[in-house]
Order: structure tokens, then sequence, then C-alpha cells
């Protein structure tokens, strides 16, 4: 095996690691509700929300809304509490689904 | 250039030709003129850019340099004592990241009770953590030895910590007379640090990595194996030193007069120079007698003690340190390295904390060994009778 | 590149990626380094680094010297202009353990934001009581019982050293406002010196809080006053978080198994009581009510 010289590591490796079946749950974005605000964006501490464009809104202005990257989303629900818009809600995975 | 100075400046002066970017120090006895020296030639303006950090304590002093070593700075500090092993946590780790921090040790004994005099105590409970060890025997040798373990240490092959050490007192405070490097000398040796990796943001590597058993065992037998290279890079470095020095201090060990010797009789540090004498006197009055010198502890240089004590029945290690429950230090590593073969080992204890080691004190425990008046094994001498009682 | 990544090991609903995030945010490219604890076993692994910036972890008690050492390293070597130097510490390896360290960096004046990521006890080995835990928790080494209701004496006041220190810049923060997290590392680099922010972040498993609860429990510590939200400016008290309709500190209790404890304990109303009195106090000393 490669080791590296006093186990110096190589920057976000942990990518690699998907975190995303940890959880039971999981958000689910209801974009008619979404104003795109960002607060689901700053406070996810698995990072793994993003704004993304979704067309234009009536005045012509670009409108984006919250995406979950569930290869990451641990389930934790932060983001559901936070939305303001009701947004976002969180649903029991189909495997722990009674 | 010659000139009569103290060791602490011999040392100081050494260490600002080699450069430095970062060195960092706290004041602990019989060190801190070393460092002393250091500040005054910072306020006089001549270090170049080198940052001179006084730190809030011995353990916080490693710690800078840690964080300096790793960004890919020059590193050096001066230590002893109780503050050596204060600074431990912190060494045994920079060995592990695989930081070429080199320490000037002023070797002083350990508390309890408090002494700041002179033994081996400090530096020998830091044998196992991956930091390269060899000892002067006077101040051009540790005039010499500076630039040197900055070679040694900052080989890619090696990057490990490495310490120097100098006895407390007897070597830094001593006036003698020391030809004093010059800066053209010390370029040419010593090229300045080249990190083979280091902390930037322009390639944003993570350092100190915890490693789970999958790999753990793997980082630490890379460090073993370091220090198994670097007993040939050392070596490779103390030859280039003697010649562009002409200043010729040997190899891990110098072994004189052993060819034929029955009783081999072994030093480290200032001690070399009175047993060396000895040696030498009782081999006038007849006696088969050599003497060795371990300048290299860690890596031991197993091979090289063994093969210099092939034809001697006895061997005396003057110890000046202690391991509670077994043998001495150096010892252990001597009677592994013979292992093989039918030779006795005497380890008389001298001089901790500073006791005196007489020249008759000497000459009549080598007397002693060769008359078979001793017992193989660790004891003590120049001890008083003592019996201990609760107050 | 990212400067800090998705994939880290934190438990569902902690609140140190936020506040890491939030602080890098604000920083950009910086150096890091790193205490021995919960954020440095969730992002150092070997191979699984979740930094996208320049990361060291030495030991517990001394990440305030190692980056001491990265600033000396800079300004020696040239190369000061890579990057600010940061420090990510928990409350124990920054009010306990490293304290020696960190007074030393604050008296030397390294140019040093220094973060304190303060979930209030020793979480990454199971919640065992700090200088940093409040009044009444109930941890592992400070367990309530027959006799004791949890945790005996009061948070040391790490805001009131750092500016015993001349601390540049000194701020508390709290994971319920990243953005505020984000604003008070931008302006912390605005000052040359040592700088403190102090960052209340929100542990699901040792403060017994469900995962969905971690923000609303710490927006409560700022909305009982528990947390005061402060910033200082070279030792003036510049900005305070206002708070409309102050809560009572049961509010912010009952929410948590930490504390559950004090509500039948024969001591708890006292402890409840003492905790009251800190919040009047922080509302009083801060001007916190609106």
């Amino acid at each position: 095996m490669k080791i590296t010289l006093g186990a110096v590591s190589r920057p976000l490796e942990s990518l690699k690691i998907k975190t995303g079946d940890w959880g039971t749950e999981y958000p689910v974005i209801i974009e008619e509700n979404c104003k795109g605000c960002g607060d689901c964006v700053v406070y996810c501490p698995d990072l793994c929300i993003e704004l993304v464009e979704v067309g234009k809104d009536e005045k012509g202005k670009v409108r984006k809304v919250a995406k979950v990257n569930y290869d990451y989303c641990k389930g934790c629900g932060t983001c559901s509490v936070v939305c303001k818009h009701e947004a976002i809600k969180m649903e029991i995975k189909e495997l722990y689904r009674g | 250039m010659m000139k009569v100075v103290r060791g602490f400046y011999a040392v100081a002066y050494s260490v600002k030709l080699c450069r430095p970017d970062v060195i960092c120090a706290y004041p602990i006895t019989p060190q801190s003129e070393i460092v002393e020296n250091i500040a005054q030639m910072y306020a006089n303006g001549e270090l170049g850019n080198c940052e001179y950090i006084t730190a809030e304590s011995e353990f916080g002093a490693a710690s800078i340099l840690v964080g300096a070593s790793a960004t890919g700075a020059r590193t050096y500090t001066a230590t002893c004592s109780q503050g050596l092993i204060l600074m431990s946590e912190v060494l045994w780790n920079a060995a592990g990241m695989r930081l070429p921090i080199v320490l000037t040790i002023a070797n002083r004994s350990l508390s309890a009770p408090l002494s700041i005099w002179n033994d081996h105590q400090d530096s020998m409970a830091m044998r196992d953590a991956g930091i390269i060890q060899m000892y002067v025997e006077n101040n051009q040798e540790v005039h010499d030895m500076m630039p040197q373990a900055f070679k040694i240490a900052e080989n890619h092959k090696v990057m490990l910590p490495m310490m120097v050490c100098m006895d407390g007192y007897k070597l830094t405070h001593a006036y003698e007379p020391v030809d004093l490097l010059n800066q053209e000398m010390v370029d040419e040796f010593l090229p300045p640090y080249d990190p083979p990796v280091k902390m930037t943001t322009k390639d944003p590597y993570t350092f100190g990595s915890y490693a789970t058993p999958a790999s753990y065992m793997e980082f630490r037998a890379a460090v073993y194996n370091a220090m198994e290279r670097s007993k040939k890079i050392i070596e490779d470095v103390y030859k280039e030193w003697a010649e562009v020095s002409g200043r010729n201090w040997g190899g891990h060990i110098v072994a004189e007069n052993c060819e034929d010797a029955d009783v081999c009789v072994m030093a480290m540090g200032s001690l070399v120079g009175l047993v060396r004498e000895v040696v030498k006197e009782l081999r006038g009055e007849g006696k088969k007698v050599g003497f060795i010198k371990i300048r290299t502890f860690r890596p031991f240089p197993a091979e090289e003690i063994a093969k210099a004590v092939d034809n001697c029945q006895k061997i005396i290690v003057f110890e000046r340190s202690l391991s509670m429950g077994s043998d001495a230090p150096v010892t252990l590593d001597v009677k592994s390295a013979i292992h093989k073969k039918a030779i006795d080992v005497y380890s008389p204890v001298v001089g901790l904390g500073g006791r005196d080691v007489p020249h008759k004190l000497v000459k009549s425990t080598i007397e002693e060994v060769i008359e078979n008046k001793a017992k193989p094994g660790t004891y003590f001498k120049g001890l008083k009778d003592y019996e201990e009682v609760i107050v | 590149m990212k400067l800090f990544g998705s994939g880290h090991g934190a438990c569902p609903g902690c609140g140190l990626p936020i506040a890491v995030k939030s602080v890098l945010e604000g920083t950009g490219p910086c150096f890091v380094a790193n205490a021995t604890g919960c954020l440095e076993i969730i992002s150092s692994q070997y191979g699984k680094s979740a930094w996208g910036v320049p990361y060291i972890h030495s030991v517990f008690e001394n990440s305030a010297a190692v980056a001491a050492g990265i600033e000396a390293a800079l300004k020696a070597l040239g190369r000061k202009d890579e990057g600010p130097v940061v420090v990510f510490a928990g409350d124990g390896a920054t009010a306990d353990i490293g304290i020696g360290c960190l007074s030393g960096m604050f008296d030397r004046g390294h140019d040093i934001l220094y973060v304190c990521l303060d979930n209030e006890a020793y979480q990454n080995t199971g919640n065992q009581q700090s200088g940093l835990t409040p009044p009444g928790s109930n941890t592992t080494t400070t367990p309530s019982g027959k006799v004791l209701p949890g945790k005996i004496k009061p948070k040391k006041d790490m805001v009131s050293i750092a500016l015993a220190h001349k601390a540049v810049y000194v701020a508390t923060a709290s994971v319920a406002y990243p953005r505020d997290i984000t604003r008070k590392a931008k302006r912390a680099l605005e000052f040359e010196g040592p700088k403190y922010l102090q960052i209340h972040s929100v542990c699901v498993t040792g403060w017994g809080v469900d995962g969905k609860q971690a923000i609303p429990v710490a927006k409560l510590a700022v909305e009982t006053a528990l947390y005061p939200l402060v910033e200082y400016e070279n030792g003036q008290l510049v900005r305070v978080k206002k708070i409309k309709d102050r809560k009572p500190v049961e509010e912010y209790l009952k929410l948590q198994r930490r504390f559950r404890h004090l509500f039948k304990h024969p001591k708890g109303k006292e402890v409840i009581a003492e905790l009251q009195k800190i919040a009047d106090e922080n509302a009083k000393k801060y001007g916190l009510d609106a």
C-alpha cells in the first residue's frame, strides 16, 4: 500500500464518503413554495444543499430553488426546521417505512 | 577564525549561520544562554528574515515549531531537562509528522529532587520518540554539529527531528577555543530547506491526519524505517563535514585501540575527554584497554559497536542516566548489539545530577574491571553510603 | 475549490460543520490549525480529509501555538499574502487544556483568528465537563446524583479572558445565526492581531437534543440571554444582538436531556434560579433587552 509522508492527506477526499445512507429520513423540496432564500443552504451541516436555476418567474427574474444532494444528506432535518416557507418536508426512507 | 568562546555562544553562532526561518524557545537553566545569545543576534538584526519567538512554555515552543516546520520553515529550539519532557508530547508528534525540527539539548538531570546539574536522563527519556540523537564531547564539536543536524534532519529520506546533545554547564558554560565557521562555508554545505510537502493555500493538504488500525502501523513503521535509513545519511554527512571543514569527528562511533583490547570502555558526551585520557594512561601502563566514543545514540550504531568490540571480553559503559527497573539505557543497546558474543558488560553509573566524576574514579572503575574485582551489570560509582528513612 | 466538504463524519444535526463553513465563508482560503476534538475527528481521518484549505492537527492543547508557528513561518518566508491563519478548537481545548498556549498567542500578538467551538463539554469523548460547561449540566464527569445536581460552577468567562489579553477583536456567535458568524469572521480579519470568536454549537448527542431541534435550541440559548451575542473591537463593546421578549431559561433547559434532572432534583430549582440569574445579569451587562 502507498502511504504519505507523515500521514499528509489530500484535500476534500471526504467527498468519496457518501453519508447519504446514514439517516432514516430525507428532505423533499416543495419547489412551488421555495423562495430561493438560501437559509437551508447556510444551515445544512452536511453542505449538501445548493440553489439551482429553474427558469424565470412572472417578472422574468431568474428563479432559484433549493436542491439536495442525497449522496451526502444525513437526514438531520435542520433544513426543514429553518425553512420559513414550508418548502421542505421530511419523509421516511422507504427502507424504514412500517 | 579561532576564538575562545563559551559553549552557548558556539551553538548560537553556528545556528545563526544555518539561517533558520523560525526559532522559538523558552528559557531553562542551563540552556537559557543559547537562546539569549540568539535573542541578542535577533535584536541586532543579524538573523535576516528569521522570526524569533519567546514562547509561554517549552510545550508552546515545540508546538510553534510544529506549525512553522509544517509551513516549510527551517526551525530550531534549545531546551533540556523539565523543558524537554514538557515538550515530549509535541516532539513525539513532530517525529510522527516527519518534521525536521533541530534542537540543542543542554543535558540536565530530571526532578525529583530538582537539580539543575548535568546528566543524560532528560534526553534518554526521549529515546523512543523517533528523534535522532547525537552527543558531542566539546564545544568545537557542537559548533560543527549544528549545520550537520539540519542537513541530516531535512534530508528527504530522513525527515525526522534531531537533537544535538551537549552536557549542561560542563560544555554550555565552558570557555573553549572554537574555530568559528564562516557564512560562505555553511551556505555551501547547507542548502536552504526544501520541504517535500508543506502547508500552502495553493495546494491545501491536510497535516496531522489521524489513522485507523488500517494504516497506523504502517506510519509508525515508516518512522522506524526512516530512522534506520538515517544511519547511512548521518554517516555521509559526518564524512562530508570532515572533508569541507577539515575536522573529522568520526562516524557514529569512534573506536580507539579496540583491535587488541581485552576491555573496551564506552562513554558519551563531555565525559569522553576524561575517559579517553584515562584509557590512554592505562595503555601506557601496558593494559589492553580500548576506548569507544558513542556519537550517534539514535539510530543506535549496533553493527559498528559489535564490530569494534569483536576481540574483547569485557565492556565498560560509563552511564550518565538510568532506566528504573532495568539496565541503564546505553547498556541496554550495547547488550543488544553484542547479544551473540560472550562479552560481560559492566555499567558504572556516574555523575548523576552533576556529581563530580574525577579522574581517579574513572581510573579505579576501569581497573576494578580489568582486575576482576567488579561484577557485570549496572552499579553506581561515586555514590555515598545512604540509608533511606521516612523523615 | 470548496473550503470544507461533504462526507465528513459529524452526527446528523451537529452544529460544528455549520460553524466551520460559516467562518470559512467569511475568511476565504486560509490556514487552519485544529485542536484534537470532535471537529478534528469528523474531518481529518487519513485519506478522508474534509478540508479544502491547508489544515494541521498536532495535539489537543497546542493549536494556538501551532497557528502562531504558521503565522511566523509565513512572515519569515514572505508568504503572508497566501491567507489568514485560523484556529478551530473546542471549548475544552480552549478554556482548559489549551489555555496556556492561547494566552501565549494573545500575549505575543499573533495575527490569528482563534475560533472556539463551544459545545459546552468534551463531546468527542462522551460529554465530560469542561470549563465551558454551564452549571446544572449533567455530564459524565459531573453527573447528577442524589446529592449533586450536575456541574456546579459557572462557565469560564473566556470573553473577559480574551479582552484582558487585549485581543483586538472578541465576539460570540451561535450556529443559530450562520450569516452572523460569517459577518463576524470577515469583520475580525479587518483587525491585525489576535482575534477571538466563540461560537455556541449544539451537540445533539451530548446535550440530548433531537437533530431537528438543534437550531431552535441554539436560538433559545440566545433568546434567554444565557448565550449573549456580543462583539468587541479594540476592547470596546460595539454591537450586541438585542432580544425581543426575553424568554425564561426553563424554555431552553427543558428541551435538553442534560438539564432534564433539574426539573425534579431537590436542588433543581436552585440551579434553575442560578441560571436565570446568569441570564438576567447578561441582559443587564450587555443591554440585551430590546
